[in-house]
């Protein structure tokens, strides 16, 4: 069952790249790298289980991590222009 | 015991993996960019809390079980947090929601 749910896992990320390739916004591809980045943490962590070395659970935790923090840098990026903003244009105090 | 152990996460491996590609599925096929949000959420709490439970149930009282549990509460709590930030910038660079006619006129 190990490798059904890994071959499920591949399907998956098969289809969310096919997503992040056609998805007409950049929030659909923003979108569809951060779904392939929690399929790609479910995938580590079944072929951990399936080749009996559990120390890959480590670098789904490390590529979790960076999955998150990406995903927020890019959007940030996206919603506001610039990364060094400190808030919304609305909450920003003007001089 | 372990039998039964052993069928309880052969089962909630196949309910995370199908759930997994229902999630792609409705990722790909969603009209909207609103519904594929909500398609991707489905991936992201049931097919990953399913798929966690049933490798946790194979590992037993183990370190490899806080290990998975760390990823469950990562995913717990950083899914919504990027859902949420998604839906908030598509909305403010003026993506609009598919909606449908209004039966009554607002």
């Amino acid at each position: 069952m190990l490798t059904a749910a890994a071959l499920a896992l591949l399907a998956t990320l098969a289809l969310t790249l096919i997503r992040a390739a056609r998805g007409p916004t950049v929030f659909d591809r923003a979108l569809a790298a951060n779904v392939t980045g929690t399929s790609a943490m479910l995938l580590l962590a079944v072929i951990g289980f399936l080749t009996g070395r559990p120390d890959f659970l480590d670098l789904a935790i490390v590529y979790g991590l960076l999955n998150v923090i990406g995903t927020i840098a890019v959007l940030k990026f996206f919603q506001y222009g610039n990364l060094g903003a400190a808030g919304s244009p609305e909450e920003t105090p003007r001089p | 015991m372990s039998a039964l152990i052993d069928a309880a996460s052969a089962l909630c491996l196949a309910g995370g993996g199908f759930f997994c590609l229902v999630g792609a599925v409705g990722l790909l096929r969603m009209p909207d960019f609103y519904t594929r949000v909500h398609a991707a959420s489905v991936l992201e709490t049931l097919g990953a809390g399913l798929l966690l439970v049933g490798l946790a149930l194979q590992a037993g009282f183990t370190l490899i079980t806080a290990k998975l549990a760390i990823i469950g509460l990562l995913i717990f709590f950083t899914s919504p947090t990027a859902a949420h930030a998604l839906a908030k910038a598509a909305l403010a660079r003026g993506i609009r929601p598919l909606l449908g006619k209004a039966r009554t006129p607002l």
